[in-house]
């Protein structure tokens, strides 16, 4: 029977039901994703097929970006125009108060150099630096992250600090070959430990999608003021310690929060510090080895061998044995002869008490 | 002789195919996703960040029904959130909890004014976002900043003239649908 003849020749699903199904099974799938997708560094659930998009999408959105780029470099060409007596005032300022300070640094850093050569200190190597330009950037309340255009070709990997000109930028979270996703340090999910540079007190600098990432975990009353420069204290080997970062500043909800001095300088263009950090100096797995592990062991015995080893042990065991038995039989004749001692002492002292009342009667 | 009588014209029916209302706004939209993410500053300020594929979220299940739209609307958002970084599956589940929201009401708002459309593309625009704050907060143990999410919110809602455009130009655009 064929369907036109079938009962069933008229039954037709409507067509909101079968939009309203579509959307169930879109959703059940946007659930499993969302449930499935670990974005830990350790962990990325969904890594090769991020890195792949990465790759393709960099290229693509450069092409796109283009005529956006020229406009942006416009408008910068307008700002220079009228604004370039206002910045020349302020420049010329900030010259004259840099000159005082280089003469001070030359002086610090010649009495430092000698400080180290003579407590003999072993300082930090210089940390490499690849140059690289921004592709893309994601700006929103949920992900401040950019792509730039340098991968593991140029030796970048998961982990390296981003800086440009002015402070630290944020950090690689994902590297492809020629494309690596910088987390911004104001993206919800970064946390980086700072030291407050004029008390160096530490704290933990946690971004939030806003402009400007919040202070958390500030000890002491006045660790901290307005103003304060923040740096990176380079608490668990992931950045190199002393990076500018901002200055502390008290926000409209009255929390500790720092200005970025990376606002400052160009959004397109920043550099990524190949650093490796004091736990990469050391094989891990070499130092949770047992102490010994590392020596070579002597060959197992030959059955003679074993044999004679098998013998002289049972014969050390069975003199060990006579020995304790020996032991155990002078120590109960021991305190057999104490027991005989007492008894006798008991019986003596009992016949002295019978004989004193009868000495009394004769007196 | 039997006359034979002239073949009647066949109606001209327009026929809007999903490549026209599906598939070219989709490009569109994340074509402008593409353009908005350039990192470059015009007149010191960035560029905005609207969540662009909400103005399909809403004009569609308005336009009709369909099948393909939630699963376009699916790997959009997939798109949108890899080249953002998000976490998979984010902008997907809000994009198409703000579909079903829509799809549902349908019937009452079809056809309405263009001023209540709006607001109902701003109600729809808060579940969104208010599901993306609710997964983030979770998934980053803490949540984003409210100053921040209002600032991705108005330049979401102010695209709203897309989503008028999109459904003028394709609402009845198929006599089958009338």
């Amino acid at each position: 029977m064929s369907l036109r003849e079938s009962p069933f020749e008229n039954l037709r699903v409507p067509l909101g039901w079968s939009a309203g199904g579509a959307l169930v099974i879109a959703i059940a799938v946007a659930v499993f994703l969302l449930l499935s997708d670990r974005t830990e560094a350790d962990q990325r659930g969904h890594a090769p097929i991020r890195n792949g998009f990465e790759a393709g999408a960099a290229p693509v959105g450069g092409v796109f970006a283009a005529p956006v780029r020229w406009l942006g470099q416009a408008s910068d060409y307008v700002d220079d125009y009228f604004f370039a007596v206002s910045e020349n005032r302020r420049l010329r300022e900030e010259l004259a108060e840099l000159r005082t300070e280089r003469d001070a640094v030359v002086a610090l850093r010649n009495l430092n150099n000698q400080y180290e050569q003579l407590l003999g200190l072993r300082v930090e190597p210089d940390v490499p630096l690849v140059s690289a330009r921004s592709v893309s950037e994601a700006r929103g309340p949920f992900r401040r992250a950019r792509l730039i255009d340098v991968g593991r070709d140029r030796g970048v990997e998961v982990g390296n600090p981003v800086i440009n000109e002015h402070g630290l930028v944020g950090r690689v979270t994902g590297v492809s070959g020629s494309v690596s996703r910088v987390l911004l340090v104001t993206d919800v999910t970064s946390q980086i430990p700072i030291l407050v540079g004029r008390t160096d007190a530490r704290a933990i600098m946690r971004g939030d999608g806003s402009g400007n990432p919040r202070l958390e975990f500030v000890r002491g009353n006045d660790a901290i003021e307005v103003g304060d420069r923040i740096l990176s204290s380079g608490d668990g080997g992931l950045l190199p310690r002393g990076l500018p970062i901002g200055v502390a500043a008290r926000g409209i909800d009255g929390s500790w929060r720092v200005k970025l001095f990376s606002d400052r300088g160009a959004i397109d263009f920043v550099r990524v510090m190949r650093f490796d950090n004091f736990a990469q100096l050391a094989d891990g797995s070499t130092l949770d080895s047992p102490p010994l592990a590392g020596l070579n062991t002597a060959p197992p015995p030959s059955p003679e061998v074993a044999a004679r080893i098998d013998d002289a042990q049972g014969r050390r065991r069975a003199q060990q044995e006579a020995r304790a038995q020996a032991e155990r039989e002078a120590r109960e004749r021991q305190a057999a002869d104490a027991r005989a001692r007492q008894a006798a002492a008991a019986r003596a002292a009992e016949a002295q008490a019978a004989a004193q009342p009868a000495l009394e009667a004769t007196e | 002789m039997k006359r034979i009588a002239p073949a009647r014209r066949a109606a001209a029916v327009k026929v809007v195919g999903p490549q026209q209302w599906i598939l070219l706004p989709s490009l569109i939209v994340l074509g402008a996703t593409l353009i908005l993410a350039t990192p470059v500053k015009v007149f010191g300020l960035t560029l905005p960040e609207p969540i662009s594929p909400m103005v399909l979220a809403f004009a569609w299940p308005l336009i009709r029904p369909s099948v393909l739209a939630p699963v376009a609307l699916l790997i959009v958002g997939l798109i949108v959130d890899l080249f953002w970084g998000n976490p998979l599956g984010l902008w997907p589940l809000g994009l198409l909890a703000a579909y079903a929201v829509v799809l549902i009401s349908r019937p009452f708002i079809a056809g309405q004014d263009t001023r209540l459309l709006f607001a109902w593309y701003s109600g729809v625009t808060a579940l969104a976002f208010f599901i993306a704050y609710l997964v983030t907060a979770i998934t980053a143990r803490q949540p984003p900043s409210l100053i921040a999410l209002f600032f991705q919110f108005l330049p979401t809602i102010l695209i709203f003239p897309a989503a008028n455009w999109l459904i003028e130009r394709f609402d009845d655009g198929d006599l089958r649908f009338r």
